[in-house]
């Protein structure tokens, strides 16, 4: 190594060509290359997730019907499947696993796993993460974390039933469910892969303090890497709570404690005041990336300035925040003091503001643009159309009154897929085409995206608006078989009309799929900066980068959303372009 | 479509209330923001020669639509306290409501009456399986209790839903509109018959609901209770 370091001292990625195959693709240290294997990774279980949806809209199309058995139930073993029936224990158990699936196994590590690891150092100028063998510890503490949680399916009793919440008793019992071992697997599953979360937050916050270029100021940092710099700090903050939680709930399973065990002494609501106070942040853990990334596509796309880069930076920070402060509104019908209740209802009102802030800057942001509508400004605009619906449908819920009514039915179900399917998914499908030809040095088909968008925005509506009606009129959610209550029986063509368009948005996604697959392989070649950008993975890094990103360490002059300066010859400016700071801010009263 | 079930207590009208004023207001916005949304998608796209225009905000309308939200969604919170309080605070539920107990177990829902001695908790309680009787016109108090897991107590119609949580006792208080039968549903998952733990609500007139106290041996008639509740300070 000492001759390769004097031969190639000034270059960064002097040593990356001695890597054997193993230490470049497998056990890599290079924050690119962990970030793309999440990307595999997280597709995967995004893929398994929609399956496991599949099998729960079939059940709900055909209420146990025998005349229209689920195609391809024979694969499945007489516990969970009979005579094409799904039976209740299969059901629950997919739809817990639904939920974890989608949101620790794929949701989470696509915004997190996949693009703080991949953009952090690109858009702050650093060579690499600050700690890469933590990194890459990170990564393959995740895999074997997703392993375990693939084998709850395979053991006898079949996987945890409890919900994606775990409410305990249910979950802390066997008695109460009938799983034994998939309860514990989940659990352990769920443990590991919070130290994976925590290697990671540990690492984004490290690089984005210690490692940025220089000239890169607070304030010229891409709305990307600032939201995924408040999500590690949320991530860093709220894990360690779920996993404390997770243990207990372990030890309740394993070794008789009795911690939310009632009868002998525990507190069940003990559970979920631990389990919210984790996961009202983790709800901003899972949006708060997406915002970034759409913002950063607007801009882009709309050949404009952010509207607003200082309150859109704040309001993250006041989302963050304030995500604190509202877990009890998952808890208004728990029995808890409705003294309490009315406070977290005052809180949860609150944190409208910030978030409506951004979808008007977003607006501000397009208006008097010159918008270029490839596929990821669709995705991203369509972001922003139906987060304002996951947003509003929100203020229902946080109203105590109406959450009486609406609590524990499919109006929740409906507002937490606008939130994040037509919010966090979107933005994924939006930033994985908008970085895919930095990632792989080639375009994504753009006929195939955009038609893989269109069926996406058009059933993915077809199936989650009409449970807002379904929940108004007073269904519950996680349901086996509604047709049990006289009032919910004549919903069975509504739910028919759901399935088949969910069968739909399923079936649209492998388009996707081909596209992303083809694509490595097929895909034009991509120039450097295909989207004409202006933050440093694009001006200052080839397609795909090297080991070691930059050739020389980029010098920053601006901040990342200098389109259509009235000063330049073309619409973007490159933050790491010499040439005189950007003039001082028009005046505050232009307009 | 769906929509509300028809109200059948006396929480409809406020819950309800907040629910379409809420609805009206999102609604607006909703359709504001779409458009808005929609028009600048169409009137800036992409044409050959467009330049954007160059401007990073604008401090004066961002106050404004920070302010308007937040005015907006403190006066939804304002309005949800006084009905919160009406049906959840414990100092609301009227002394003189009819007492039930229901303990919740998997998959089942047991109502118990006071026997004739007038105490509850005695030999002589009566208990029913999945059906709630209740008089019309009367404050009822649902004594909630479970003995496994978590269970939520939903009457759509009255537009009540407290979980049923064990180690607790959560009093849950309402008062029905009309009679009729009415659904009993559970709303919280609860095992692998969650689905079928369902039942009726009986709402009676107040002389059907005394003849239904005698035919099931339960009881003081109603009258007489609240006739004697009255008597004592």
């Amino acid at each position: 190594m000492a001759t390769t370091l004097t031969e190639h001292a000034p270059h960064a990625d002097a040593h990356h060509h001695e890597l054997s195959f193993v230490r470049k693709y497998i056990f890599s240290e290079d924050h690119k290359i962990i970030g793309i294997q999440f990307l595999f990774m997280s597709l995967f279980f995004l893929l398994v997730g929609g399956l496991l949806a599949a099998i729960m809209r079939w059940q709900l199309a055909y209420p146990t019907d025998a005349a229209n058995p689920l195609p391809g139930g024979g694969l499945f073993p007489e516990t969970m499947v009979n005579n094409g029936i799904i039976l209740p224990e299969f059901y629950n158990s997919a739809v817990t696993m639904h939920g974890t699936i989608m949101i620790f196994f794929a949701i989470m590590p696509l915004l997190v796993g996949v693009f703080a690891n991949y953009l952090i150092p690109l858009q702050i100028g650093a060579p690499d993460m600050a700690f890469p063998k933590l990194n890459m510890a990170s990564f393959w503490t995740a895999f074997p974390a997703g392993l375990i949680m693939l084998a709850g399916f395979f053991v006898e009793g079949g996987h945890s039933s409890a919900g994606w919440t775990q409410y305990a008793p249910l979950s802390a019992d066997p008695e109460w469910t009938g799983v034994y071992a998939g309860q514990r697997l989940w659990l352990i599953s769920m443990i590991i892969l919070g130290f994976a979360s925590l290697m990671g937050a540990v690492n984004y916050i490290t690089t984005v303090i210690n490692m940025r270029a220089p000239g890169m100021t607070w304030f010229r940092i891409p709305l990307p890497t600032w939201a995924l710099f408040i999500t590690a700090i949320l991530i860093l903050l709220a894990i360690p709570v779920l996993t404390g939680a997770l243990i207990m709930l372990l030890f309740d399973q394993t070794i008789g404690t009795t911690f939310f065990a009632s009868a002998t002494g525990g507190e069940p609501l003990l559970w979920q005041h631990m389990f919210w106070f984790f996961g009202h942040p983790e709800v901003y853990i899972l949006i708060l990336p997406g915002m970034g990334f759409v913002s950063e596509i607007i801009a882009a796309g709309s050949r404009k300035p952010i509207f607003g880069y200082a309150a859109m930076v704040l309001a993250i920070i006041a989302i963050a925040f304030i995500g604190w402060l509202v877990w009890g509104h998952h808890m208004f019908q728990s029995g808890m003091n409705p003294m309490l209740g009315m406070s977290f209802m005052v809180t949860t009102m609150i944190i409208a503001v910030p978030s409506a802030i951004k979808v008007f800057n977003w607006l501000g942001t397009m208006w008097r643009g010159d918008l270029h509508f490839h596929t990821p400004m669709l995705h991203a605009v369509a972001f922003v159309a139906m987060f304002v619906i996951g947003g509003l449908s929100g203020v229902f819920v946080a109203s105590t009154p109406v959450d009486i009514f609406l609590h524990d039915t499919y109006f929740v179900v409906a507002h937490i897929h606008y939130v994040l399917f037509g919010g966090s998914l979107f933005a994924i499908f939006g930033a994985i085409t908008f970085w895919y030809p930095k990632m792989f040095g080639r375009m994504m088909n753009s006929t195939l995206g955009k038609i893989h968008f269109w069926l996406t925005l058009i059933f993915f509506n077809l199936v989650f608006f009409p449970m807002h009606n379904l929940g108004i009129a007073g269904m519950m959610r996680r349901i086996y078989d509604f047709t049990q209550y006289e009032y919910l029986a004549p919903f069975q063509g509504l739910q028919l009309f759901i399935s088949w368009s969910a069968f739909v948005l399923i079936g649209a996604q492998f388009i996707f799929a081909f596209n992303f697959l083809y694509s490595l392989f097929r895909g034009e070649k991509a120039p450097q900066n295909p989207w004409h950008a202006n933050s440093l993975e694009w001006t200052a890094a080839p397609s795909p980068p090297p080991h070691g990103n930059f050739a020389h360490t980029p010098t920053v002059y601006r901040g990342p959303y200098e389109y259509s300066h009235p000063d330049t010859p073309g619409d973007y400016w490159p933050q790491n372009e010499p040439g005189p700071a950007a003039p001082a801010p028009e005046p505050v009263y232009a307009e | 479509m769906g929509w509300l079930p028809e109200a059948a207590s006396t929480f409809a009208d406020s819950i309800d209330g907040i629910f379409y004023l809420i609805l009206a207001i999102t609604g607006v916005i909703f359709v504001g923001v779409e458009a808005v949304l929609l028009w600048f998608a169409v009137k800036y796209r992409h044409r050959e020669g467009r330049k954007a225009y160059h401007t990073h905000g604008n401090i004066r309308v961002e106050v404004v639509w920070t302010a308007l939200p937040a005015v907006l969604v403190v006066l939804i919170g304002v309005l949800s306290i006084r009905p919160w309080l009406h049906i959840r605070s414990p100092d609301s539920i009227p002394p003189e409501a009819y007492a039930v107990d229901m303990t919740a177990k998997q998959f089942e829902w047991n109502a118990s009456y006071v026997g004739p001695d007038g105490a509850m908790g005695t030999d002589d309680d009566v208990t029913q399986r999945n059906q709630l009787h209740i008089p019309v016109g009367r404050p009822v108090v649902v004594m909630l209790r479970s003995e496994d897991v978590i269970h939520s107590f939903f009457l759509p119609e009255f537009r009540v839903k407290q979980d049923a949580v064990p180690g607790m006792e959560t009093a849950v208080w309402f008062q029905a509109t009309r009679t009729g039968e009415f659904n009993l549903a559970c709303a919280e998952l609860c095992g692998t018959g969650h689905t079928r733990m369902g039942g009726r609500v009986i709402v009676y007139s107040a002389d059907d609901f005394d003849a239904w106290l005698l035919a099931e041996g339960a009881g003081p008639p109603l009258g007489a209770r609240l006739a004697s509740s009255t008597d004592q300070p």
